[in-house]
């Protein structure tokens, strides 16, 4: 399980985690996640976002 | 063909360049900055350290890379002195530039309490990058002593700042003379929530009282507060909020009010000059947060490209970065009509609070949620305008 950050705005996909308030279910990893997904928080696309060491 | 030109390189200027390049592959685009513009996200500066970052490796990508990877002439580390609207030309220390349209995306100053005593000028701010590199230097010169830090300002900045360095090990206390944490964008029990969680990190909270003086001692710094109290700190962060750049739009005389005046299509009093982000006031709005400057660099990318498109924000929620006691802010304006409602609030598990603004009609407008409920923020987005929540 890896975990994200978006280079906007600093927000943190936890692939462990999930998002179920957005409908993406804890274990999902990044790969799985579809390509129109956008940011939470500042609305950036998933091409905007990097991979960060935790 | 005059290029466009962009003055500054923060989230709008990068942001607003970036979608102009989606639209239009050819036109001239110009990018001037007093700093050397590389490309790092604003709001990681008040979260970083506990993730062990330092200043350089919040860099994403140099300003040399953004300006290969998007085609436009960079000037680095270039001061503007002035503006000639009547020959649209920037008089800046890299010559005079000219313009056919220009973009102010200037940023915003943080705001300096009139403080008294001899360190008054000690107090920091992070604003930037550099500021940020600067800080990171001093406290770790600091760590080897107790090392007490002093945030003035309990608001989104100085929350997440006293968040980030007390997980980082650091003895904090937030002094701000409002009654609660993020006063402006909250009512007193949400913001009262996150007193608890930070306090198990081992921040202390001194609401109510304000600090009136900073001189310094053998080691560090003695803080009078308005209370008679006084407090030693080995360093004084200061996060009171910021101001718009107005200063070259209004020596050029343009209209400007709290920010650079500018309509639905960013457009200032001069129908070449345009503003965004921290900087503007968009229609009565200055909105320093993200997601506003998102939408509006899109829109103005677009009427950069000649379109009639108007800035249309939706409902924009504000994610205070608070581990602790994460919160998420649907703020309404402070004149706004209506009443805060709790909707949640579990005292037993301490699990934050659920509030709601609901207007004259009983409609949700607004909401402020803490702790796991946080999580709801996109739930809570989609009932806007509903009365049963």
């Amino acid at each position: 399980m890896k975990v994200w950050q978006c280079v906007v705005c600093g927000f943190v996909y936890d692939e462990a985690a999930g998002l179920p308030a957005e409908g993406i279910k804890p274990g999902t990893a990044w790969a799985d996640i579809p390509d129109n997904w956008a940011c939470p928080d500042c609305g950036v696309a998933k091409a905007d976002f990097e991979m960060v060491e935790l | 063909m005059k290029p466009i030109v962009v003055l500054g390189s923060g989230l709008a200027g990068y942001t607003l360049v970036r979608e102009l390049r989606k639209l239009d592959r050819s036109v001239a685009i110009t990018l001037i900055t007093r700093d050397s513009g590389d490309y790092y996200s604003k709001p990681m500066l008040s979260n970083a350290l506990a993730q062990g970052k330092s200043a350089g490796a919040l860099v994403i990508t140099a300003a040399t890379d953004m300006a290969s990877q998007l085609d436009f002439t960079l000037l680095q580390n270039t001061k503007v002195s002035g503006l000639d609207r009547e020959h649209k030309q920037l008089q800046t220390t890299s010559g005079v530039i000219g313009y056919d349209r220009l973009v102010l995306a200037l940023g915003a100053d943080p705001i300096r309490l009139p403080l008294q005593g001899d360190a008054a000028d000690a107090v920091v701010s992070v604003n930037d990058l550099a500021d940020y590199a600067k800080f990171r230097g001093a406290i770790e010169s600091i760590k080897q002593d107790a090392s007490h830090i002093a945030i003035l300002g309990g608001g989104l900045i100085g929350c997440e700042f006293a968040n980030d360095l007390a997980t980082a090990g650091y003895v904090v206390t937030i002094i701000d003379p409002a009654t609660h944490p993020l006063s402006s964008l909250i009512p007193e029990h949400a913001g009262k929530q996150l007193l608890e969680p930070l306090a198990v990190l081992g921040v202390t909270s001194r609401f109510g009282v304000a600090v009136q003086a900073v001189n310094k001692q053998s080691t560090g710094y003695a803080l009078t507060l308005t209370d008679g109290s006084t407090l030693h700190a080995n360093l004084v962060l200061s996060a009171v909020g910021l101001r718009p750049r107005v200063d070259l739009a209004r020596s050029s005389g343009l209209v400007v009010n709290r920010g650079i005046v500018v309509d639905a299509h960013m457009c200032s009093s001069d129908a070449s000059i345009y503003a965004l982000g921290d900087c503007a006031e968009i229609e009565g709005q200055v909105l320093p947060y993200v997601l506003p400057i998102m939408h509006a660099a899109r829109a103005l990318a677009q009427v950069l490209t000649g379109k009639d498109v108007r800035v249309d924000f939706p409902a924009m929620p504000v994610v205070v970065k608070t581990p602790a006691h994460p919160i998420a802010v649907l703020p309404v304006a402070r004149d706004a009509i209506g009443a805060w409602r709790i909707l949640a609030n579990d005292p037993e598990i301490k699990l934050g609070i659920k509030l709601g603004f609901f207007d004259a009609q009983n409609l949700l407008r607004g909401f402020a949620l803490t702790g796991e409920y946080a999580a709801e923020r996109s739930t809570m987005t989609k009932k806007l305008g509903e009365s049963e929540i």
